[in-house]
């Protein structure tokens, strides 16, 4: 039932935006829709204000980081109708150097969304009124939600009580930062367990 | 004020005015936790206002990238402390959402009971530490007795006072005992007494009228244009509650009200969150009224691979302690997908956004916070108000800075 109307809006969607929608599919009962970033404006603005959709109320921007794909970042964008009482998620794919264009024009929440994005992944946003890091420290470099920024980060800070303040020194761990890896061999583990080499030597 | 540096009006015969700049916490008790706002006053008249946030930024999406699916779960109570079943929820239905796992049905009743208790908890806390902004001392000093029942209620079903851990996917961490139930009830029935009281203590107080009658009004518009939910979004008429709208657990039984606000001031929401309170209590009784009925008896936990299996049968079956071993150490594997589950928690709209890749620990997690978009309202709510409202508005947006910063 459910299922059926996401699919309906799926596919009116596309045939009212063929040239932003790049396809569109219904997963656990949640419609998403991949569109391009040079149309995602004009396409959220289109969202809000057609009678079908009427997605009037931002939920949620977020990034996912893949950084084995080229194109390394998915930009989700969560959107709910509170009059059609329905729901729509957008991805588009975009390459680290590639800047997006703000909806912040469209839907004044964006706004802290936007600069979340950025402060956690350094995608920029063009157009954005105040691109400013937002969750992390005043100073504070990298972007902590990419995959290859550490979770243990660079610097950690204590007050020194010779200079009176606060200060910021590189990360010393007493102990090396542990990630145990619990796929059994069996399931087609990546990395050679100590003692196979041997067993691999000595056939040949 | 300023306008001292070099300047002297006795020659010029004029007065230099600048703005006054003030910052506003991040340690200021009516910021309700670590908020700091650089307002700009012209006067008493607050012109600009940039909150700073991110001052209790724990890292708990990055963290969760790196723990497994049950492990995770605790760093929900730590967002919201105020309810904190409520946090843990949407992660277990987006798990249960992904691994198609069936939640028992006495087991959904129990999180329908826990959940109205922390949109108790949570109402008491706010309507009572708001009226202490405005300049009323008892009722946080009544409401924090009720709240300090209803977290023993939560110590007898899970052990703890607020990090519950409670909810766990595919059901709830252990039963109920028939005499909890029996004192929930008998809580829920004497509640209403206690919130008539409260209601004699500010409904009509001339102070408490004064500092939230007209004071942040916001509009429907704004309400879209933020993305408010919850009893913001309410104040201003639109009766939206996902409860209703898209019932989540077995909420479609229950027999309740979504009280809507007209005027969209402080005052509304305030009585809106005492209404929310009574039919809390009111789905309570319902909540424990079925969990008494026979056919509502059996397990809470969907026993299968995401879940461990009975102590009993861990004793006695090599294979259950097998499970249980590999459960607790490596945790269980969800399917690869994505999915984004919400719920009305006591804020607002509460949604988790899951990205599985097919192991035991999540790609990423995006928590959805209703505060942050509140919070973020609140330049364009008090712009024009005179200082002293700030912290009323605060009050009434319901900021805790747990799950803003995460």
């Amino acid at each position: 039932m459910v299922e059926t109307a996401l699919k309906e809006l799926g596919a009116y969607v596309e045939a009212k935006r063929p040239d932003c929608v790049a396809g569109w599919e219904v997963a656990n009962g949640e419609l998403t829709v991949t569109v391009t970033p040079a149309s995602i404006v004009g396409f959220v603005d289109f969202l809000k204000t057609d009678g079908t959709c009427r997605f009037s109320t931002l939920v949620d921007i977020t990034a996912v980081d893949h950084p084995d794909r080229a194109k390394r970042f998915d930009v989700v964008y969560h959107f709910l109708s509170m009059f059609q009482n329905h729901r729509i998620r957008l991805k588009m794919a975009i390459r680290e150097d590639e800047v997006v264009p703000s909806i912040t024009e469209v839907h004044p929440s964006a706004n802290w969304f936007e600069r979340e994005v950025f402060d956690m992944f350094g995608i920029l946003f063009s157009g954005h009124p105040d691109l400013r890091r937002i969750l992390t420290d005043y100073g504070f470099r990298g972007y902590p939600l990419r995959k290859d920024f550490p979770t243990t980060g660079y610097v950690e800070l204590r007050y020194d009580e010779a200079q009176k303040r606060v200060v910021y020194e590189p990360v010393k761990l007493v102990q090396e930062y542990r990630q145990f890896d619990f796929m059994s061999p069996w399931e087609g583990a990546q990395y050679i367990l100590p003692g196979d080499e041997k067993g691999e030597g000595a056939k040949e | 004020m300023d306008g001292s540096k070099g300047f002297d009006d006795a020659l010029t015969g004029e007065q230099k005015i600048r703005n006054f700049n003030l910052n506003f916490g991040p340690q200021h008790p009516a910021a309700h936790g670590v908020l700091r706002l650089v307002l700009e006053l012209d006067g008493e008249i607050v012109e600009r206002c940039d909150p700073h946030i991110g001052l209790l930024h724990r890292g708990t999406e990055k963290l969760m990238e790196s723990r497994t699916y049950l492990q995770n779960l605790p760093y929900f109570d730590r967002l919201d402390y105020v309810g904190t079943m409520n946090q843990e929820h949407p992660w277990c239905l987006a798990i249960e959402k992904l691994t198609g796992v069936e939640v028992p049905r006495r087991a959904s009743l129990i999180r329908v009971l826990y959940c109205e208790m922390g949109r108790i908890l949570n109402h008491l806390l706010n309507v009572t530490t708001q009226a202490l902004d405005v300049g009323a001392l008892t009722p946080p000093v009544w409401g924090f007795e009720e709240r300090e029942k209803l977290m023993v209620f939560y110590e007898r079903a899970c052990g703890a006072r607020l990090h519950a851990a409670y909810f766990r996917p595919g059901g709830v961490h252990q039963d109920l005992p028939p005499e909890l139930i029996d004192d929930i009830d008998a809580w829920a029935e004497g509640f209403p007494k206690f919130l008539d009281d409260l209601d004699g203590l500010l409904t009509e107080n001339r102070i408490f009228k004064q500092r939230n009658v007209d004071i942040g009004i916001i509009t429907e518009d704004d309400v879209l244009n933020f993305g408010m939910s919850g009893v913001m979004a309410r104040s201003v008429g639109m009766a939206w509650d996902l409860r209703r709208a898209q019932p989540y657990e077995c909420y479609d039984e229950f027999e309740f009200q979504i009280p809507v606000g007209k005027n969209g001031d402080c005052y509304d929401r305030y009585l809106m969150r005492m209404e929310e309170m009574r039919q809390s209590a009111h789905i309570m009784r319902q909540a424990c009224e079925k969990l008494r009925q026979p056919e509502n008896q059996g397990d809470v936990l969907a026993r299968g691979k995401i879940t461990p299996p009975k102590r009993g049968e861990m004793k006695t079956s090599m294979e259950a302690l097998i499970h249980h071993f590999k459960l607790y150490t490596e945790g269980f594997h969800v399917p690869e997908g994505e999915v984004y589950a919400a719920v009305e928690a006591p804020k607002g709209e509460f949604g988790v956004y899951l990205v599985a890749d097919g192991s035991n620990r999540p790609y990423r997690a995006k928590i959805r916070a209703p505060g942050y978009l509140h919070l973020q309202a609140l330049e364009h709510i008090a712009n024009g108000h005179q200082l002293a409202d700030v912290a009323a508005i605060i009050g009434t947006l319901d900021v805790v800075f747990g799950e803003i910063d995460r």
